[in-house]
This record gives structure tokens, sequence and C-alpha cells, in this order.
């Protein structure tokens, strides 16, 4: 089944209040996807030059201090660890890239679970109103995030299994659905050098969508490029630095409704995720159309 | 009768307080033991199966957007929906009425055995799919695979039909007025008889809708898919 939620803003009051509106959409989802659930917040973004990696631990000893003086050496500053429960954020005096790359090397033990300007990605194994609990969503402002609350079909109830997953710098994946060609798909990915960390599907959609987007696609390219290529039922939400993006498939048995306000855009798998958010009972809603791109950008300054 | 019943002639259930369960338990009640003809759902926001498995002679009007199977398996009530409906409305409806004011998710009257839908927006993917009886009414648009494997009862579309419409489709009639995107497998426009017109236009008054019968075109089943060749025998 799985549940999937994003809140675009549009007014001040809604950014600063991002983080508690996520968690109560996320919480309204929790009978779709009890087993797990994530989020990809947009905030705060790093100083030119620098760039923010969020890293997962499944150690509970996890010496996030220590992890903040080696990236300090390595790459200069004093980089202070924002440790929510098994993750912590790290503002890096480095290209993203280059700091992505030195934990993938250094810690093989962590997972990179975002890295880039803005983005944040938590997730975790677990009841949904748990981790909303746990992540402290309620403190986030922010411009946009997206969620998921997950019930797995295709791979193991896992936090690296969970969603959102990163399709690149600050960009990331949230599905509803099922894929049927990702073992396939996932060689080809690989040999094209797509690293991936678990058999999960959905990890080969964004693989999929950072290897064309790596290839020079843009955005909608690369989302148009998966009508031909993945084969099985998805609705798709993806999250950028401007904005997020819905795509359903032609065959469109995954839910969606999206819902418009002077004061933000949402998605949603059902309108329950909606309506608990101000002046929902007066906002613009409709059902995106099967495969057609749905995309909506701030201005860029 | 509450207070709130007494202003509006209605009995009102606030779903943000009531638990959907014992809203439907009293409303199932009403079969059994008698009650109120009129009810006013309030705060449904989204909520699955709000007056779902009715089954007397009742008027329930619910203010606001429903979640999945809204009024399923409905027999004699009247449910008038005053928002947008998820997945599944009128899922098996039996008989009786069922309206939504704004638009239908996909799989709309889906299995119907008889009674009246009327979405007076659009509805999505796979409006009718194997209905059984049932008519619908959508002054809007429908879309893929609407009628699927449709077996009896009539579709009557105001606006336009997404792709695939009437796939392997039994004996049910479709009516359509605007464009059909493509149509299925064994689905073919049929001519508008009199008698077409004429039952188009009960139809129509029944939604409450004066459109020309003369402006829609019928479609039906070919009968080439559903019946065995024995000359195909050895494809078997």
């Amino acid at each position: 089944m799985c549940g999937i939620v994003g809140l675009f803003t549009k007014s001040t009051e809604i950014e600063e209040s991002l983080g508690r509106h996520l968690g109560t959409m996320l919480e309204q989802m929790s009978d779709r996807g009890p087993d797990s659930a994530g989020v990809a917040v947009y905030r705060d973004p790093a100083p030119s030059g620098s760039s923010k990696l969020t890293l997962f631990s499944a150690d509970p000893l996890q010496d996030w201090e220590a992890l903040g003086g080696e990236l300090g050496q390595t790459f200069g500053g004093l980089p202070e660890p924002e440790v929510r429960s098994s993750h912590a954020v790290f503002v890096v005096e480095a290209e993203a890239h280059d700091a992505d790359a030195w934990v993938r090397q250094t810690h093989p033990e962590l997972r990179v679970m975002s890295a880039g300007q803005t983005i944040e990605i938590y997730k975790e194994t677990g009841r949904p109103e748990e981790f909303v609990r746990r992540f402290a969503l309620e403190d986030f402002h922010g411009t946009h995030a997206l969620g998921h609350t997950r019930m797995a079909t295709e791979s193991k109830v896992t936090t690296e299994g969970s969603h959102p997953f990163s399709t690149g710098l600050d960009l990331c994946l949230v599905h509803n659905g099922s894929l049927s060609n990702h073992n396939r798909l996932r060689e080809k990915l690989r040999r094209e050098g797509i690293d991936f960390q678990t058999e999960n599907d959905t990890e080969v959609a964004a693989g999929y969508l950072a290897w064309r987007l790596r290839e020079g696609a843009s955005l909608e390219e690369a989302l148009e490029g998966c009508f031909d290529d993945l084969d099985g039922f998805y609705t798709f939400l993806v999250g950028t630095i401007d904005g997020f993006a819905v795509l359903r498939d032609p065959i469109a048995c995954k839910p969606a409704v999206l819902a418009e306000t002077d004061d933000w855009v949402a998605m949603g798998s059902e309108w329950r995720a909606i309506s608990v958010l101000p002046g929902a009972s007066e906002a613009r809603a409709w059902e995106p159309a099967p495969g057609i791109v749905y995309a909506w950008e701030r201005q860029k300054v | 009768m509450s207070a709130a019943a007494e202003a509006t002639g209605a009995e009102v259930v606030d779903l943000a307080v009531t638990p959907l369960r014992e809203l439907n338990q009293r409303l199932h009640a009403v079969a059994r033991d008698g009650g109120p003809a009129h009810w006013r759902i309030v705060n449904p926001n989204g909520a699955h199966a709000v007056a779902a498995g009715l089954d007397a002679e009742i008027e329930v009007e619910v203010d606001g957007h429903v979640g999945y199977y809204c009024a399923g398996m409905n027999k004699l009530a009247t449910v008038r929906v005053h928002g947008n409906a998820s997945t599944g409305l009128a899922e098996n409806i039996m008989s009786g009425r069922v309206l939504v004011h704004g638009n239908a998710s996909q799989s709309a009257a889906a299995t119907g055995r008889g009674g009246l839908v009327v979405v007076h927006g659009d509805a999505s993917a796979r409006c009718g799919i194997s209905m059984k009886g049932v008519d619908i009414v959508v002054r809007g648009s429908v879309g893929h695979l609407s009628a699927f494997m449709a077996q009896t009862g009539r579709l009557v579309v105001c606006g336009d039909a997404g792709d695939a419409l009437g796939d392997s489709i039994y004996e049910a009639r479709l009516y359509v007025r605007g464009d059909v995107g493509s149509l299925g497998a064994d689905c073919i426009q049929k001519e508008l008889r009199d008698e077409h017109r004429a039952e188009l236009a009960k139809l129509l008054a029944a939604a409450g809708l004066d459109h020309d019968p003369a402006g829609f075109r019928r479609y039906g089943s070919a009968r080439r898919l559903y019946h065995f060749a024995a000359g195909n025998s050895a494809a078997y």
C-alpha cells in the first residue's frame, strides 16, 4: 500500500510550521504504511562553498562528535552534528559530492541519507506516529517537504529500505506501488556506475532518475523516461531543491490527490492527509491524471 | 432528536467527534429499528466507508470530501456528497441513489447491481468497472478503462471518456456526449435509435440534467469476444 505526502509552502506562516503540518499529514497516512516512515525536508541552505550531509548510523553509541572532528580535519572548519535519533546532519566545508564520497569511502558503516545544499532525509522503521515524535518533526521549518509511510511488499523492512531515497544532490524520491523489472534494471544501472545499498525496487527507480540526470536529462525528461523504462505500478513524488513533482504511471492504480490554496500546495495519497491542513476545506482539490508530470517550483532568486 | 437536528430537520452527526463505526452502526440500525429519515454528516475529512452498507429509505447528506468506498453496497438509501469522493464510490450499489456534487476518484460504482449513481464533476479511471445493472450518469468526463467488463446497466458520460472505454464489455449500454480517447477490445459505436434516446432522456432526467439525448453516441459490445467460438477450440 504505502502513503505519500508532500507540502510546498507559499507563505511564511506555513514555512515556519512546515514540520508540524508534515507530521500531522504523515500520521494520517499511518494505516497505509505502518512499518516505516520517512521525510525529506528542504530547509536552512548551507552557505555557499559548504554542503549538508544527513547520515544514519545503526549503532546507538555512534560518536557523531568524533565524526565531526574528522570532517573538520579533512575539509576544514568545525562541523557540529545536529543529531536526531539515529541520524545526524553536518554542514561540511566542501562540495556535497566530495563530502558524500569521503563518507562512503572512509565510513562504510554509515549511510549517507542525503547530500546537497538544503535537503535533509530522515527515515526509520516503526509506526509513523512514533517516527514523528522520535525525530521531533514539529521543530522543522522549511520551504517544502515530502514524507512516506511504508507497507513493504518487495523487500525487507529496514531503515535503508524506507523512503525517501536520495536520487542525487538535493533530490529524492518517494514511491507508492511496486516495480516488476527492478532486478534487471538494477544490474544495468550498476554497470553504469550507480551504487545500490538494498534490494528495494524504489531504490532502483531512484537510481534510474539519478542516472538519467547524470547523463544530462532534465528532471522532466528523466521522469517521462519512467513511462518507457519502468514496468510496474507507481505514484512518485520527487523532491528537488526548488519544489516537487508528482507522476503516476499510465495505469494509475495507485492513488494521488493534489490540492492548492494561496498558502500551500499539498500532495497526498488520500484526502485524509490533506484535510488536516489549514484552509483545506476551501482548497482547490483534484486528482492528477495518469502519465502527466505535475511540478511546482519556487521562483529562483 | 438532538438540538442540531431540530434546527435543520435532520439528524446531524459530526465525524470530528463521532467515531465512524458509531455513525455507520446508527445508520444501519434504522433498517432494523427505524429512526430518523434525514441525516447530515459533517467533517468527513476523507474518512473511509462513510455511510456504507445502508439498507433503509433514508436520505443522507455529507458535507465535505469522503474517502474510499463511500455509500458502498447501498440499498434503498439516497446518499448525497457535497464534496469529492475517493476510490470506490458506491461500490456494489444494489439500489437507491448516490450523488456526488464534486469529482469521484477511480472505480466509481464498480460492480454495481442496481440503483443510480450521479457524479456532477468528473469520475476518474475505471468508472463502472464490472457494472452489473447500475445506472451511472457523469456530468463531466470519465478516465481510462471505464466500463471495463461492464455486464449490464447504463453509463452516461456528458463529457469525454478516456482510453479503452468499454474494454471486454458484455451487455451494458454506454452513452458518451464528448470525445472518446479510444475504444477497448470488442467495444464499438452503435446506432442511437429512438428507444435509446428515450432511455437516455429518462436517465438524464433522473440525474437532473437537461442535455439533448440526440447529442450522445452509443457504444456497446460487438459480441465477438465473449462467445466461445468452436473454431478456436484448438487454441485453448
